[in-house]
């Protein structure tokens, strides 16, 4: 996950601080130099860093801090807020035209950042918001670029207007736009080739494609592993060509991201979507102030809830009457089922248990492929009981149990382990279901995450 | 023409607004104090060398400052380019790949220019009269495949590939046994980009590494890495976890006609001795160059000859 290693830094210097019943000034400037060097190892840049840590020292050395009830408390708030003002304090989405006006949309960036495949995760993205997008292939440099684009609209039934190689980015860029009008679409994205922020003609390009064809939102993309100079790029594209938001690419690895950090700081202009994955679908809107909480150790937990809301199927009528049985301990199999298919509609353990708080990967020291892999164990021996067994959880005599493991391909000591760790969370299940109402149709899902906090959902 | 002189006429005004030449630094300061030292930093932090390789940096050229007792600040300039002139040289074994059977696997993260690399060090092997063949192992990534093809025409190089979505490691070995039929000079292996922690693929990547072995014992190998310039610290995490499955034998460092330095190498030579081999500055066939730490160093301070 983004960000993991600095939450984990952070965390340490804040649990010296969280020791301490009173705070000195030279305790704030210990813990602020912990994190100046965790932002700039977390690629922030250095400038950046500085003011950063100005900032906040300002506010914290002096009497907020020392004459609070909980100075720990305190500066891990003054962190937390100027990180998020940093980060920007709002959600920021795509503006369209009104009606039915065409949106003009063009991507740039330097090469590699990842601007054609997220040329088309925005395309999949809008379709989910009944916009109708055509994609222009202006990428006339990079050998198969065309090409890539072609493959991916195909991928996600968008179309894709091109013009080979032999006319300038420009004059495709036009055409597409009428094309785009023939065809109906109401969202036309311009995929450009890659280039450097200080090679100055392919820079003109821009910027005569925006002036000429009329571009409504320029979006810039940014490699999440950018070192240092991601603000010199960002800064570039922006006096040069002028950027509307970012985008920022590859935030499945393992970075810690500080480029996002510095990017809004130096350009002022807003993250619009982070792009981590090799689906096509794997595109995420960004909030900023989730982020900051992230990088603080307070974990994304707004973003599962986000994620959860929207993977459940919003079934009202089935959720509440699945947490009403829960409540009575009468969860079963189909129950089970029905969870560990919205997990993985959430993205997965790894994905889930990344936004947890103080639940970093590295700290869990658990193996997420392991766990993966038995969770796949345990619904093929839900999928081998009949559907009686799974609704009756009762009814399974060792019989049952040996035809239930054959059908599964598992020895049945593992079915019987199964089936007694369900027996155990039933119990538990129906301790929790105390008096508490859970609104949104949440808690089946949720109940699982509670199962798995305390490690006894049964897996 | 130099690599350097390259970067130097490449490029455009626009740069010059960038450099904060440590010439500027030096002249600034009479006397070698903490100042001088935090605007030290300063640089090299900016060049993306990370705060561990800045420290170790520093902390030896105050060392080295005691005892050689200078006082100058133009002496201690030429101390820490010394220094990471020293860390950064080859080691002389570098390129014996060129005068023996080798094959080599070019591996990174996406988006770095692997594909764009092989191609142009196709078109360098081939202008020194190697007989080469290229393999497109990369059969993830949409249209991958006919980009390779395009620089393999470029190069006037023969490649072997597969179907899109195929198993790469099938055609990894396919190219390896084609190579030794041929009896090629060397054998250029483009793999998909993947991002280090995503475990399948590395263990993917593990798998094609060992089928090199296993199919052709005795070729040279090489397994390079390819980083673009502009990564920050996590460059370091992919060296390493790329080093894990597959052991790494040097760096092709991309995108260096940008105005980012670099400097990440030094802190991957410091810290896991993988050497920077060739580096990329253009998109040109031939903008592909041989490493040399000179100009890498003169580059990371943008001293101006």
């Amino acid at each position: 996950m983004a960000f993991e290693s600095l939450t984990d830094k952070l965390q340490n210097v804040f649990k010296n601080l969280r020791g301490k019943g009173r705070l000195s000034e030279e305790d704030v400037k210990l813990a602020l130099k912990e994190v100046k060097m965790a932002l700039l190892e977390a690629d922030v840049n250095f400038k950046v860093v500085k003011n950063f840590v100005k900032s906040v020292e300002e506010r914290a050395v002096g009497q907020d801090v020392l004459t609070g009830l909980n100075p720990a408390q305190t500066v891990i708030k003054i962190v937390n807020e100027e990180l998020t003002s940093l980060m920007g304090s709002e959600t920021t989405e795509l503006s369209f035209q009104p009606g039915k006006s065409i949106t003009v949309i063009m991507m740039a960036g330097l090469q590699g950042a990842g601007k054609t495949t997220a040329t088309a995760k925005i395309a999949e993205k809008l379709k989910t918001k009944g916009k109708k997008s055509l994609l222009v292939a202006c990428d006339i440099y990079r050998p198969a670029a065309i090409e890539q684009l072609k493959i991916n609209g195909g991928k996600i039934n968008v179309p894709v207007f091109e013009m080979g190689t032999e006319n300038s980015p420009l004059t495709i860029a036009t055409e597409g736009l009428k094309e785009a009008e023939k065809i109906g679409a109401n969202v036309v994205i311009l995929d450009t080739a890659g280039r450097l922020h200080v090679d100055e003609d392919m820079m003109t390009e821009l910027q005569e494609i925006k002036e000429k064809v009329g571009v409504h939102q320029t979006l810039l993309v940014v490699d999440a592993m950018t070192g240092q100079d991601a603000v010199n790029v960002a800064n570039e594209f922006n006096e040069k060509i002028g950027i509307d938001g970012v985008v920022l690419s590859k935030m499945d690895g393992d970075t810690r991201g500080g480029a996002a950090l510095s990017i809004k700081a130096v350009t002022g202009k807003p993250i619009l979507f982070v792009s981590q994955g090799e689906k096509l679908e794997d595109l995420d809107q960004f909030y900023p102030d989730r982020m900051a909480g992230r990088i603080l150790g307070m974990g994304d937990v707004l973003s599962l809830i986000d994620k959860a809301t929207q993977s459940i199927d919003i079934d009202e009528e089935k959720s509440r009457d699945m947490a009403g049985r829960m409540k009575k301990g009468k969860f079963d199999f189909e129950d089970y089922l029905e969870s560990m298919k919205q997990m993985r509609k959430m993205g997965g353990l790894a994905n889930i248990m990344g936004m947890l708080p103080g639940l970093g990967m590295k700290n869990m020291n658990v193996d997420t492929d392991e766990s993966e892999k038995q969770l796949k164990r345990t619904e093929a021996i839900i999928l081998s009981m009949t559907p009686e067994e799974r609704r009756n959880p009762k009814v399974l005599n060792p019989k049952r149990k040996f035809r239930i493991a054959k059908g599964c391909g598992l020895d049945i000591a593992e079915v019987n382990r199964f089936v007694k760790q369900f027996e155990q969370t039933q119990k538990l299940m129906k301790q929790f279901g105390g008096g508490k109402k859970h609104g949104r149709g949440m808690f089946p899902g949720m109940g699982g995450f509670g199962g798995m906090g305390k490690g006894g959902f049964p897996f | 023409m130099g690599f350097f002189e390259r970067l130097k006429n490449g490029l455009s005004k626009t740069r010059d607004n960038f450099v904060k030449g440590i010439d500027n630094v030096f002249s600034g300061f009479s006397a070698i104090d903490e100042d001088l030292f935090e605007e030290l930093e300063e640089i090299l932090i900016m060049g993306d060398l990370g705060v561990k390789a800045t420290e170790e940096i520093l902390d030896k050229l105050r060392k080295d400052i005691k005892e050689k007792h200078i006082k100058e600040p133009e002496e201690c300039k030429q101390l820490l380019i010394d220094s990471i002139m020293e860390e950064m040289k080859q080691p002389e074994d570098s390129y014996a790949f060129e005068n023996e059977q080798s094959i080599i696997m070019v591996v990174g993260v996406n988006g770095v220019g692997k594909t764009t690399s092989v191609g142009k060090l196709a078109g360098l092997l081939k202008s020194n009269g190697k007989k080469v063949l290229i393999a497109a192992a990369d059969t993830f990534r949409a249209a991958a495949g006919d980009q390779l093809e395009m620089w393999a025409e470029r190069a006037g190089v023969p490649m072997v590939r597969g179907t899109e979505g195929a198993d790469p490691a099938s055609v990894v070995y396919d190219a390896v046994n084609a190579a030794k039929a041929r009896n090629v000079d060397v054998l250029l292996i483009d793999t998909a980009g993947r991002l280090h922690n995503k475990k399948n693929l590395m263990e993917e990547l593990r798998k094609m590494n060992k089928i090199v072995d296993n199919v052709f014992p005795n070729a040279h190998r090489e397994n390079l890495i390819v980083l673009d310039s502009t990564t920050g610290q996590n460059a370091l995490v992919q060296a390493r976890e790329f080093g894990d499955v597959c052991d790494l034998t040097g760096i092709i460092l991309t995108k260096m006609d940008g105005t980012a330095k670099g400097g990440i190498a030094v802190a991957i030579e410091s810290e896991i001795d993988v050497p920077v081999k060739f580096i990329g500055v253009g998109e040109g066939i031939e903008d592909l160059q041989k490493f040399n730490s000179e100009d890498f160093v003169n580059a990371l301070f943008d001293i101006s000859e």
